[in-house]
């Protein structure tokens, strides 16, 4: 049976309200976009909801206790909160850079969770 | 860092975040030798080291950055090119004579002579008396920011149940975050009819975990002497009173409060700079020279910016005309135009406009509009009858600027016209 | 640790403190108690800070005679304690015709209580504060009145009387008086939540409790305190500037709504005056906001409710006890005596304004009523008046920062960002002779955290600091004592 499920696209900052028309996973149309990109975030979210997720991993003697980390692609939604575990069990060695890898092919998804800036050793 | 300290600068950088090491980067760049910032963090970057998700640079860098990635491109810009700095250092005060005093355990107690300083302080938030919500004063109840600062840079949850009044982004953000680290958000209340903040936030924040937002809710009071037990929600109406019979008690252990930012000007104010009671920032002109001689503003210390982006270019302009001042070349009796906040804006910046800079570059202004517009609108500058500029916008939301750049061809009629005034209506 | 005494104070705030200070001259070996985590934490922590000059209680009350009596002794009194206080004088202002006589009237009982008091024009009064109320009618003006800090002039003494070897407990919480054995009626000490302690007297100065411990005592089962809650708004001093006290026209309960700068420069509007029945409800209500909004706006129209920085509320003791002079029909007095049906047992009650003003007075006469009921007040020949005032970072010219901060570079991190506070002064008041072991506890004693952004930027550091100097896990950190901690857990503990 198809149905109508409205959605906001968060593509970029407009927010288009959309309309989405589906069957089950099947996208049949969508209403309400001003761009391309709200049928593939509309498309998405039906099939493979995905997110950026920026969190913080816990690092050994650096400045500060903690180094902001993030995905280097979106992460599919579903899978967020068992992401969030195993990055929780993490912990690095200071020094660290930006850009280094903190858990590569997170989840066995392909995507790498790299840190967000350098955190140099304490006493720097 | 600043090893030989000098006592003297060309241009004096107060605050290195994102305005301020644009502002720095640009006026090393243009001219000036000795470049000084001063932060009163322990590290460059300023908020932009706890605002740990993405949504920094795609203007500036065409990719989607964490706050903390996006300083740290300017940070080692900022290094590799020589400016010098001082971090844990608080300026004390800033004299019109462009006297600086400032005061670090590691620096100790300087005075520095500038010949150019750009302001670049940012923004407190408003605080719970400002708001003035009835209660008890326990504690529990902080800001957004302050709550960001504990949970992303010192490591620490300073609740387990919270409610958030407010729907600003650094709320959303927020509740987020607090959900990642396990956290349980109850509640968001905001007393306006429409999302402050921007409506992807919302999805991708609250909608994304079940987090309900009330609008037109607000806190009627806090509950708990020692700690935060629970809030009073309340519904309002139009006038913003609460509605009798609509309150409800909603247990939680953290009221966070995202209600605003306020330009930090104090500095400012002791050099003399003036005050537009309307962004509470420094009246500026299209260089964000302030009205002091020599003393320029960048970014959120002249009025609330929404994109990073924005206060980078920002910072990019205030920089490069105080290197300008300071070696002692510009327009020094330009015949400014004034701009005027027209039809639903609330205010617009620069304030002021010197027709002769359209000759070598643009001139952005910026705006913010009193009430939100959800479909196509014009944003327009007139002269009296006469359209100076426009351009199609798809909505206006006070949560996001807008901007209207003024170019080259605009140079004649700005330069005859009395008054730009900007207004924001339906096509 | 000793638990015989010869004098037990009950109550640390600003009575029990001065009473401590004045009593610390003696040889004699004193405890104050104290159930918070600090001094000054009751109505002491929440009012107008105003020194009254004494043309508002009634002539022939004990109030009014405590009042006059104290008020001269402010100026050496904050010399010696180091605490800030100015004698600004204050104005009692008329709005409109009707309140005009009312003037009249106070100056005849300023010149009964014996303060010096005299009439303005309202011409003279625009001048003397241009954003005044335009409908002004007159005012009465009182050179004798000022505005202090109470927290610090509370703190100061207190801390003064520990140098003088007068013991302080925190944390310590009155239950029951100790009976003799042997003689009827004789008090010979009182147990509390951290044990018992024997002394010859106790002195009653528990405040909004002042009642429940008399009546232990079995004294004055009639007294009752009311607890009657004052809210106020703080307005910003880079917004704002009121040049001098001013006072309302006063009812016969209150001297009303003020509005009044600060030692700060910020300017305080209130207090209201509601009955309530919980001593610990200090909440601000939107009633009450809406009432000294408009009390303020009376005398000063201009005030923008924008540029409140602050809210707050306070309790004042209010108690039913008679003059004791039958000829003034009065019934809100202070008490302050040694009642005969008991022994060994000083009472002070009904400590709401004038105590604040009245308190150097009351510790006086508690000093006197001792000596006339035999008891021998040897005066120590070590006694030190003085408690020196540790540095104030923004009361510094920059010449004296630079030498501060090149002595101790913890004086050159300023940490409390609006009002200028730096970590040297707060790691001096964690180690001062009443260790500051709280935020509130800082903040009473430096202001920290008052200023516009209301601890947004100082509260992290503060905690690491306070954590750091107490040799603490940063989770136990705390507001104002436990069960008001900051942070719950580290945030990557499981959650």
């Amino acid at each position: 049976m198809p149905a109508t499920e409205e959605m906001i696209c968060i593509t970029c900052p407009v927010g288009c309200n959309l309309a989405v028309t589906h069957e089950g996973a099947t996208l049949l149309g969508v209403n309400g976009n001003m761009c391309k990109r709200g049928l593939k975030f509309a498309e998405a979210e039906l099939t493979d909801p995905r997110r950026m997720v920026a969190t913080t991993v816990r690092v050994r003697g650096g400045v500060h206790p903690l180094v902001p980390v993030y995905t280097r692609e979106p992460f599919p939604k579903p899978r967020i909160f068992e992401l969030l575990r195993e990055i929780r069990r993490l912990e690095i060695e200071a020094p660290v850079t930006m850009n280094q890898v903190v858990l590569d092919n997170a989840l066995g998804e392909e995507i790498d969770i790299i840190t967000s800036r350098d955190m140099p050793e304490a006493g720097t | 860092m600043a090893k030989h300290l000098k006592s003297q600068y060309d241009v004096i950088v107060i605050g290195a975040g994102p305005g301020g090491l644009a502002a720095a980067i640009s006026a090393k760049k243009n001219g000036a030798d000795d470049v000084l910032m001063i932060d009163r963090d322990l590290e460059l970057g300023g908020i932009l080291l706890q605002c740990i998700h993405n949504g920094f640079g795609v203007e500036t860098f065409k990719e989607d950055l964490p706050g903390p990635s996006y300083a740290q491109r300017f940070v080692n810009e900022a290094r590799n090119i020589g400016i010098d700095y001082l971090l844990d250092t608080m300026v004390l005060d800033v004299t019109p004579g462009r006297k600086i005093f400032a005061t670090g355990s590691r620096a100790g107690f300087k005075e520095l002579d500038a010949k150019a300083i750009v302001i670049a302080m940012g923004c407190r938030e408003r605080t719970r008396a400002q708001i003035l919500i009835p209660g008890p004063r326990p504690s529990g109840v902080y800001t957004a920011g302050l709550a960001q600062r504990w949970v992303n840079v010192e490591g620490y949850m300073p609740g387990n149940r919270f409610v958030i009044l407010g729907s600003g982004d650094i709320g959303m953000i927020m509740a987020r975050r607090l959900t990642f680290e396990g956290a349980k958000v109850e509640r968001v209340l905001e007393v306006l009819p429409y999302l402050t903040g921007l409506s992807r936030n919302y999805v991708q924040c609250l909608q994304d975990f079940g987090i309900p937002l009330q609008l037109r809710h607000t806190v009627r009071r806090i509950i708990g002497r020692d700690r935060v037990e629970a809030v009073e929600a309340v519904r309002v109406d139009e006038r913003r009173r609460p509605v009798p019979g609509t309150e409800e008690i909603i247990p939680c252990d953290t009221l966070l409060l995202s209600v605003g930012l306020i330009p930090e000007n104090e500095l400012s104010q002791k050099a003399g700079v003036a005050l537009d009671p309307a962004t509470s920032g420094p009246y500026v002109d299209d260089g964000f020279a302030t009205n002091i001689p020599g003393v320029f503003a960048a970014g959120n210390v002249v009025h609330v910016y929404d994109l990073v982006d924005w206060v980078t270019e920002a910072g990019l302009t205030a920089g490069t005309r105080a290197a300008m001042f300071a070696r002692g070349c510009c327009n020094k009796k330009p015949d400014f135009v004034s701009t005027a906040a027209g039809q639903n804006v609330r205010y617009v910046v620069p304030h002021k406009i010197d027709p002769e800079t359209l000759t070598w570059d643009t001139v952005t202004l910026q705006m913010r509009v009193a009430q939100p517009i959800e479909e196509a609108v014009q944003v327009r500058i007139t002269d009296g009858d006469a359209v100076i500029a426009k351009k199609r916008n798809r909505y206006a939301r006070p949560g996001e600027m807008i901007s209207l750049k003024l170019r080259g061809r605009d140079y004649d009629p700005v330069r005859k016209a009395k008054e730009l005034r900007v207004s924001v209506l339906p096509l | 640790m000793r638990s015989e005494y010869d004098i037990i104070i009950i109550g640390a705030g600003v009575v029990g403190c001065m009473t401590a200070r004045w009593l610390s001259r003696y040889a004699l070996r004193i405890l104050l108690v104290e159930r918070s985590s600090d001094v000054c934490t009751g109505a002491t922590a929440a009012n107008s800070a105003v020194v009254h000059a004494g043309y508002h209680a009634v002539p022939g009350t004990l109030k009014a005679e405590m009042n006059i009596k104290a008020n001269p002794m402010w100026d050496l009194l904050s010399e010696e304690l180091q605490f800030g206080f100015a004698r600004t004088g204050a104005y009692i202002v008329a709005v409109g015709e009707e309140e005009r006589p009312k003037l009249d009237m106070f100056l005849d009982r300023a010149q009964k209580n014996g303060t010096p008091a005299q009439i303005i024009s309202a011409k003279e009064m625009r001048r003397r504060e241009p954003g005044l109320n335009s409908e002004v009618s007159g005012a009465l003006f009182v050179p004798a009145g000022g505005i202090c800090d109470p927290w610090g002039a509370t703190i100061a003494a207190a801390e003064n009387a520990v140098m003088n070897g007068v013991e302080l407990r925190l944390g310590t919480e009155f239950k029951d008086f100790l009976w003799s054995g042997e003689e009827a009626r004789r008090i010979v000490g009182i147990r509390t939540n951290q044990g018992r302690f024997t002394s010859r007297w106790v002195i009653n100065a528990a405040g909004l409790f002042a009642d429940e411990v008399m009546h232990k005592a079995g004294v004055r089962p009639e007294f009752r305190i009311t607890p009657r809650r004052g809210e106020y708004f703080v307005m910003d001093r880079h917004q704002i500037q009121v040049q001098n006290v001013l006072f309302p026209v006063p009812t016969a309960v209150s001297k009303g709504i003020l509005v009044t700068p600060t030692l700060h420069g910020n300017t305080l509007v209130g207090p209201n005056a509601e009955n309530i029945e919980d001593k610990t409800d200090m909440d601000v209500t939107p009633e009450g906001m809406n009432e000294i909004w408009d009390g303020g706006r009376k005398l000063v129209p201009g005030l923008d409710r924008r540029h409140v920085i602050a809210v707050f509320a306070g309790l004042r003791p209010a108690g039913n006890a008679p003059c004791l002079n039958p000829d003034v029909n009065y019934h809100h007095d202070f008490v302050i005596d040694i009642p005969e049906e008991v022994k060994g047992f000083v009472n002070l009650g009904g400590m709401e304004s004038p105590a604040l003003t009245a308190a150097p007075a009351i510790a006086e006469r508690v000093i006197g009523m001792l000596r006339d009921a035999g008891e021998t007040m040897a005066p120590k020949t070590d006694w030190n008046p003085i408690r020196p005032a540790r540095p104030v970072f923004r009361h510094l010219t920059h010449e004296k920062q630079a030498v501060l901060v090149a002595e101790d570079p913890r004086y050159g991190r300023v940490v409390c960002r609006c009002e200028y506070v730096t970590e040297g002064e707060i790691v001096a008041e964690i180690h001062a002779p009443i260790p500051a072991t709280t935020y509130d506890a800082i903040k009473r004693r430096t202001w920290l955290g008052t200023g516009r952004c209301l601890g947004g930027f100082d509260m992290p550091r503060v905690v690491d600091i306070l954590a750091r100097e107490l040799g603490k896990d940063p989770l136990e950190i705390s507001k104002k004592g436990h069960g008001s901690e900051f942070l719950f857990r580290r945030t990557k503990e499981a959650g």
